[in-house]
């Protein structure tokens, strides 16, 4: 079989297919789709970092330093969904698993084309009234929108809460997508357990978005309802139960922080294994544990609700099922550090980024036991140790995850290969910044710093300057990271087929790949046959070895 | 599903322009829509279960509003527009096989017959929408019953008999002291002394929702329905090509079974 090796960047790729700004939004090409929600996407992260820093500059002194109460109220509003809604949940399915997805099952596309782009637009509807709600009043309630706050305050919930709904659909035909992709367009010699473990992790992030979505969906209706006519369905004055809003929110938004996760935890499995040079240690287990997350995460719910009224015996189950998740969670850790065991790892930009994740994962992952076990919880609940944990695991899991797969997948998308030395610097930065911002957080929230508080005990303050000193660190990290992709852009070596001696299938069509993906259809094969891939001088990159001959790195 | 033959006869005749460039075959393409509006189905499945669990928690809190405010629905029209929305399934169906027999005019025919029990089934709507209007019997902070206006609740310290609420005259219920409807004798005898409920609003909440939820399905489901109509009268359907007829037709069916369930749970309370 012949493997193309080369850059196709002044040849016909999918980028140089069609040309004019038509042929972007009218595309039906997953792999522009992709590179449009990549855009989207960080565009939003940007947002969302910016509102952080501004909440992280007010925090800087116990008093009001930059802006007034309800500003600030607001700020961390708009950080929390700009973040959540707009970039995390869409991040890595819509923006990476989008370009990935058919090229790792050797497809030309995903199975509904036209659905994608309109999942793309409705993202795109859902980001512009969650802006138009900024303008007209934005939204003070914290992005859980709890009732009977958000029904009484204000601001302009009804734009945002209508954003996220529609945000929400983007979201479910996305997931709609890859199952019915990964189910039907699979070539038949792709079984189930040859299928790369990213595409796992997107399935069962895709069962979680079409179950669990929906009932978000519902309950956004139900709140614009309540505000919109008074339909009191959350009201006690009428009858309703508050609670059962946080019931309904969080069926939804527990199982929503897996759809963060099981993709990153799929990133990670391409990574570890490419970067250690080795066969992916235990396969079927970090396949399966992928599942069991997914099934789990629908049965956890009650653990935001210790402190909600919720009866003790409802809290003792879910306390028990939360406990759960931590085994398929350790099974995937445990099978990542195995693989590099006695691997030739190699310290690459993207590897740095996986390695970051084990650490901030694990702390993340550990911390949310205090948090699940019922008696330290009450005493934790709604403070900064809450704040620091879902930070080490969405940030520190997921958006790390992200980046590492946008600086792994950059080259197969641009064509373009980036500056290590400063891509490093950036990774090592971000690593640097993040844990100095979270890990103060921990302590002051242990100490009992109460989270979403505009002014604070000055015994605090301390803690609040080292984080908001690492937010800072943080960001340049990133301008760093953005600078060294744009760079790359203009000025970047141009990229050989296989730069990094994976073997799933994207990495045997030029990069960038031509707007049919494949030349010549991919024979899939073991998707953790590392060893066949040897670096060739001439190309640039890996190339598969002849058979016969033993492979490994020169 | 088909047979294989007929798609493998489609190849023969070389028409498959309907088939996208990455599916390998029609085959593929209508296993790929079947399995993905299957899942859509779910999704609208579980965006109705978030209000069956509101209705299911707020009917075990409270049965009594339950049982007393079913009495405003009238039975006989519910029962009617689950006739309507039942015939309409009987002919969704049998137009998607007029679709699979080539049958052009019948296929026309069955899908303008299920849009029309479309409309009946909106029409009666409108019918019992606008009566629980003129009475007042709306959702939560709507909810000013005209029959018991008279009786400002917030005067009389414990909460009035039914039996003391005079009749009012902008009301065209029967009193209330006879209760709504369809009562048994045992009930009527027990409601004699039974009070009006508190929090009643709750119980049209959850029936305006429901309903309401439900009638937008039932208008999407038409629109999609008219679209294939459209399509079916320049004869893009036949034996060889009719998956959109299909999954119009799976969609209405789930929209009538969402109906089925919403009847008794909302209409037939004891």
């Amino acid at each position: 079989m012949a493997v193309p090796v080369g850059n196709a960047l002044f040849g016909d790729n999918y980028l140089s297919h069609a040309k004019g700004w038509k042929s972007w939004l009218f595309t039906l090409d997953h792999k522009r789709i992709g590179v449009m929600y990549l855009v989207s996407i960080l565009a939003s992260f940007l947002l969302g970092g910016v509102f952080a820093l501004l909440i992280r500059m007010e925090l800087w002194t116990p008093q009001r330093t930059i802006m007034d109460a309800n500003t600030y109220n607001q700020m961390f509003t708009l950080h929390g969904a700009a973040m959540i809604f707009l970039f995390i949940i869409p991040g890595i399915p819509a923006a990476l698993g989008n370009f990935v997805l058919p090229l790792m099952l050797g497809a030309k596309d995903v199975a509904f084309p036209r659905l994608n782009l309109l999942s793309y637009y409705l993202w795109v509807a859902g980001a512009v009234l969650a802006l138009v709600s900024i303008v007209t009043g934005a939204v003070d309630t914290g992005w859980t929108f709890y009732t009977p706050y958000s029904t009484t305050t204000n601001t302009s919930v009804i734009s945002m809460t209508l954003g996220a709904f529609i945000l929400g659909f983007s979201s479910i035909f996305t997931g709609l997508n890859f199952i019915v992709s990964i189910h039907k367009l699979r070539p038949p010699t792709m079984t189930w357990f040859k299928m790369p473990l990213f595409l796992w992790g997107l399935y069962g992030t895709a069962i979680i978005q079409i179950l669990a979505t929906p009932v978000l969906g519902i309950t956004l209706l139900l709140l614009i309802a309540e505000r919109a006519l008074g339909v009191g369905i959350f009201d006690p004055a009428l009858g309703g139960d508050p609670v059962l809003f946080q019931h309904f929110f969080w069926f939804y938004s527990h199982p929503a922080v897996y759809i963060m996760i099981l993709p990153a935890m799929g990133v990670i499995s391409e990574l570890v294994s490419t970067f250690s040079h080795r066969h992916i240690f235990g396969y079927r287990f970090i396949a399966m544990s992928s599942i069991a997350i997914a099934v789990i995460s629908f049965l956890v719910w009650g653990h935001h609700m210790f402190v909600s009224g919720q009866s003790n015996l409802a809290s003792l189950i879910f306390s028990i099922l939360t406990f759960l998740v931590a085994i398929p969670s350790a099974v995937k850790v445990f099978n990542w550090v195995a693989t590099m065991y006695k691997g030739e790892v190699e310290l690459a930009t993207p590897m740095l980024y996986a390695l970051s994740f084990l650490f901030l994962f694990g702390i993340g992952g550990l911390t949310g036991l205090f948090l699940g076990a019922l008696a330290t919880d009450v005493h934790l609940t709604d403070t900064y140790f809450v704040v620091a944990h879902f930070h080490y695991t969405m940030f520190g899991g997921t958006a790390i995850a992200f980046f590492g797969g946008l600086f792994y997948w950059w080259p197969k998308i641009t064509g373009r290969m980036y500056r290590e030395a400063w891509a490093k610097l950036g990774a090592f930065l971000i690593f640097i910044g993040f844990n100095t911002t979270f890990l103060a957080q921990f302590i002051m929230g242990a100490q009992g710093m109460p989270r979403r508080y505009y002014n604070y005990l000055p015994e605090f303050a301390p803690y609040h300057k080292v984080s908001t000193i690492g937010a800072f660190i943080l960001a340049i990290g990133f301008v760093i990271a953005a600078g060294v992709l744009l760079h790359s852009l203009f000025a970047g070596e141009p990229a050989p087929a296989n730069p990094w001696g994976a073997a799933t299938l994207e990495w045997q069509t030029t990069s960038p790949p031509p707007h049919d993906n494949f030349e010549t259809q991919p024979i899939p094969g073991d998707p953790y046959d590392v060893d066949r891939w040897v670096f060739d001088r001439e190309a640039g990159g890996y190339v598969l070895a002849p058979s016969g001959a033993a492979g490994g790195r020169v | 599903m088909q047979p294989v033959a007929e798609f493998e006869e489609v190849k023969v005749h070389g028409a498959e322009s309907h088939v996208a460039h990455h599916f390998p075959d029609a085959k593929a393409q209508v296993e790929a829509g079947k399995l993905g509006m299957w899942i859509f189905l779910a999704t609208e499945i579980l965006l109705f279960g978030g209000l069956f669990c509101a209705y299911a928690v707020y009917r075990a809190n409270h049965p009594e509003i339950f049982v007393y405010a079913h009495h405003f629905l009238n039975k006989i029209l519910g029962g009617i527009n689950t006739v309507v929305l039942i015939f309409s399934s009987f002919t969704m169906a049998w137009a998607v096989r007029a679709a699979q027999l080539s049958q052009q005019k019948k296929l026309v025919r069955l899908l303008a017959a299920t849009i029309f029990c479309g409309f009946v089934f909106l029409g009666i709507k409108y019918v019992e929408y606008e009566h629980k209007w003129k009475e007042g019997l709306l959702w939560g902070k709507r909810y000013k019953p005209a029959h018991a206006e008279v009786s400002k609740p917030k005067d009389v310290p414990p909460p009035k008999p039914l039996i003391s609420v005079n009749p009012e005259e902008r009301s065209t219920l029967p009193p209330p002291a006879v209760p709504p409807q369809g009562l048994s004798w045992e009930v009527r005898a027990a409601s004699q002394e039974t009070v009006v409920p508190q929090n009643v609003q709750l119980f049209f909440s959850v029936y305006f929702v429901m309903t309401g939820l439900h009638g937008l399905h039932v208008v999407a489901g038409m629109v999609v329905l008219f679209w294939i109509l459209l399509r079916a009268r320049r004869g893009e359907f036949s034996s060889a090509y009719f998956t959109p007829v299909d999954l119009a037709g799976l969609y209405w069916h789930l929209v009538d079974l969402i109906w089925i369930y919403l009847f008794p749970l909302l209409y037939l309370i004891h």
